[in-house]
């Protein structure tokens, strides 16, 4: 594309502009990266104020665990081809074996079997047929780049981080299916109701707008004392029966899901006025009813949609701190909240590195999830603004 | 669609609003007014030892909770009406200070800390946020198209990875003689501690936030870049405006709507500024709003929460709420009277 001449960029200009734009993915991408680099380190080069020893690890190194030149070397290469064959193996087959209309959950098995191969051929195949390789190289064999896993492993079996990682995909799990069930259903129903729901749907955006800036903990000071007291209150409805809500997971999946809904009933809201009129009322002239036509018609069509609101309740579920901090206890907690129990030990700069090591482990699926829904996420963030 | 099929459809999501939104509202505004507090009794004990010639017997009164048949300690449900506003705002200690004039003891008062540093922290981060995102955005609107990609790939990671974990990890970088720090002491020529004293961390804070917020100022600022009226643009070249003025009379005016959005978005997110409270771990120093209503919720040593003051404190946060959205509503308002939604 050529501007023209008086629009073009002076060369000042553009060698700022790429310093200032490297400058901001430095800082964006930096502290993300650091910690990386730090839970894979001994607690002295993890901390240390020099970056180079940080990187290299010379006292992880020192003990004998590390990467030689051959490792690394081999293990770029199997990354490379991994990611190679995600990009062209993993949508062949998946589009080869998935009927059309299962199309997303035959990607998501896709992607799981494929992470999961990765993992043992990269966790489990590779690093015991490098050691002996490494040990007949001799010099090329030594390693040079220090790098443990057993911070990961302390945090994930020692001291049992699974059990929190189940409880967090329970939650995450159980607010993106509720949320969305719910909200589609509400979000069409709004969309087609005409004038009744144009004015519905003007107090669920009010009701949005105020969700938005209301501080959680206002809304938990009114959960928690009938969440501990939910036995007796409940017991002349549910005889003995009656749970306490405190401390379980699916009353903090009932919270996170009432908490989004207003925006998420928005958003799909709108998505659902963008899918014509016609193509319903098409189905009830063919005789179905409004149900009917919602499952057979309509569902097949929202996917778009219904992704993007589904990423933001996902994270809304998976980030949160505030309300299941308080609304679990210690031995049903998420991920987010049971770090913190690490980090305000930190008796020992080992646990300080474990602490890292959780929160690198946090974040990991999150980097994925960027990677394959960045489209989406950027949609969904604008798609509010720009309409105003 | 008729009444029934429109009530199946939206039925549950109401249903789900009223209990746990409706509902909660509620009961944080009528807890505010009651105490629960265990009964006491005052129990006349006679403690004898034995002596000589005769025993020796002290007869006290003491005060001890009730026991009802289950064991428990019996509690009652009293209405204090305002006391517990009171307890959170202390407003005779917060008078003194006032007509005094020092405000160092106003600051003393958990609530009032609370409420400088909330407002501190929005309205500094506001035009950083709102700067530093229309800067990204006019470069990368400038750059070639093939980076475009890789560096919104990029801005994405601070904005969407867990609050409190990229609060944890910038913290990595300054604590103890962590990286950063020991840059700035390299560079400054002094020793530094970041986590010793309030205003660093709150700077901290501050840059946390937003290295946070930034990339979503940026992904709607640049949105909002790819629609400006190019014709407009060449017109301004013609008539001679430079780079600056063409973004101070074109660029800008165009984007106003949505520079509005975002603040709003900016200021109530910031408003219930918490996760750098956790992540910093700076209630030492620096507490917030929703903070201090999430310390009381939580257990103290004894095990008790003090949900009365909680949902005062609670209660008060909303009032800034209000506050803050009443523009807001009333513009959403003028716009659905004029059939704009």
């Amino acid at each position: 594309m050529s501007l023209p001449k008086s629009m073009q960029q002076p060369m000042a200009l553009q060698l700022s502009s790429a310093g200032f734009l490297a400058f901001w993915c430095l800082i964006a991408a930096f502290p993300i990266f650091w910690i990386a680099v730090m839970s894979f380190k001994d607690p002295i080069d993890a901390f240390s104020s020099n970056p180079l020893s940080v990187i290299f690890g010379p006292e992880t190194v020192a003990t004998g665990r590390g990467l030689s030149i051959v490792s690394i070397i081999v293990g770029i290469a199997f990354l490379w081809y991994t990611i190679h064959l995600a990009m062209t193996l993993l949508p062949k087959m998946v589009s080869k074996y998935t009927p059309p209309h299962l199309l997303v959950p035959g990607w998501i098995i896709g992607a799981l079997v494929f992470a999961i191969g990765f993992l043992i051929v990269f966790a489990g195949i590779l690093p015991p047929v490098l050691g002996v390789v490494n040990s007949v190289l001799g010099p090329f064999g030594k390693p040079i780049l220090g790098l443990t896993t057993e911070h990961y492993q302390a945090v994930w079996v020692e001291n049992a981080f699974y059990e929190n990682f189940t409880n967090s995909l329970i939650v995450t799990v159980g607010v993106v299916t509720v949320s969305l069930t719910v909200g589609t259903l509400a979000g069409y129903g709004l969309a087609r109701s005409g004038s009744t729901g144009s004015v519905i749907a003007f107090w669920i955006l009010i009701i949005a707008l105020v969700f938005r800036a209301l501080p959680h903990s206002v809304l938990v000071a009114g959960y928690l004392p009938p969440f501990i007291n939910s036995a007796e209150i409940l017991r002349p409805l549910l005889g003995d029966a009656a749970p306490t809500l405190y401390g379980k997971p699916w009353a903090v999946i009932a919270v996170l899901v009432s908490i989004n809904q207003p925006f998420t009933i928005w958003m799909l809201r709108s998505f659902f006025q963008n899918i014509p009129n016609e193509l319903d009322e098409a189905a009830r002239v063919d005789g179905c009813t409004h149900f009917q036509a919602f499952r057979w018609v309509i569902m097949p069509v929202m996917w778009p949609g219904v992704i993007t609101t589904g990423l933001f309740s996902f994270l809304l579920a998976y980030n949160d701190y505030l309300v299941c901090s308080l609304l679990l206890d210690a031995q049903n907690q998420t991920m987010v909240p049971a770090i913190a129990g690490y980090f305000n030990r930190e008796t020992t700069t080992t646990d300080q590195v474990e602490a890292v090591a959780a929160a690198v482990s946090i974040i990991a699926p999150l980097f994925l999830l960027i990677m394959i829904f960045q489209r989406q996420i950027v949609s969904g963030l604008t798609a509010g603004a720009v309409k105003g | 669609m008729n009444t029934k099929t429109f009530a199946a459809f939206v039925g549950p999501s109401i249903f789900l609003m009223l209990l746990f939104i409706a509902a909660p509202l509620v009961s944080v505004f009528m807890q505010s007014f009651y105490v629960t507090q265990p009964v006491f009794e005052q129990v006349e004990v006679e403690t004898c030892t034995p002596g000589f010639p005769n025993q020796t017997c002290v007869t006290e009164t003491k005060i001890q909770p009730v026991l009802g048949d289950d064991g428990k300690i019996v509690t009652t449900v009293k209405y204090v009406g305002l006391e517990s506003y009171s307890n959170v705002l202390e407003p005779g200690r917060a008078w003194e200070a006032l007509s005094a004039l020092d405000f160092d003891a106003l600051l003393t008062i958990d609530f009032w800390k609370a409420l400088r540093f909330t407002l501190t922290f929005t309205l500094v981060t506001l035009p950083l946020v709102i700067g530093v995102g229309l800067a990204i955005a006019i470069t990368v609107n400038n750059a070639t198209r093939m980076i475009r990609g890789p560096i919104i790939f990029v801005s994405l990671l601070p904005f969407i990875i867990t609050p409190v974990i990229g609060a944890l990890s910038i913290r990595w970088l300054f604590i103890g003689d962590g990286i950063m720090t020991a840059f700035l002491e390299w560079w400054l020529g002094r020793d530094i501690s970041m986590f010793g004293q309030g205003w660093t961390i709150e700077l901290l804070m501050m840059f946390y936030r937003v290295w946070h917020v930034a990339p979503f100022a940026f992904l709607v600022f640049y949105a909002g870049l790819q629609t400006v009226n190019q014709d407009t643009l060449e017109s301004a070249v013609i008539d001679g405006a430079s780079r600056w003025e063409r973004l101070r009379y074109v660029i800008i005016p165009h984007l106003m709507p949505l520079i509005v959005f975002v603040s709003l978005i900016h200021l109530m997110d910031s408003y219930r500024v918490f996760e750098e409270i956790v992540g910093f771990s700076s209630q030492a120093y620096r507490i917030s709003l929703q903070w201090l209503t999430y310390d009381l919720l939580t257990p103290d040593d004894s095990g008790n929460r003090s949900i009365s003051r909680a949902s005062a404190s609670a209660m008060l946060t909303m009032i800034g709420i209000v506050v803050l959205l009443i523009p807001l509503l009333r513009k959403t308002w003028r716009d659905h009277k004029g059939g704009r939604v």
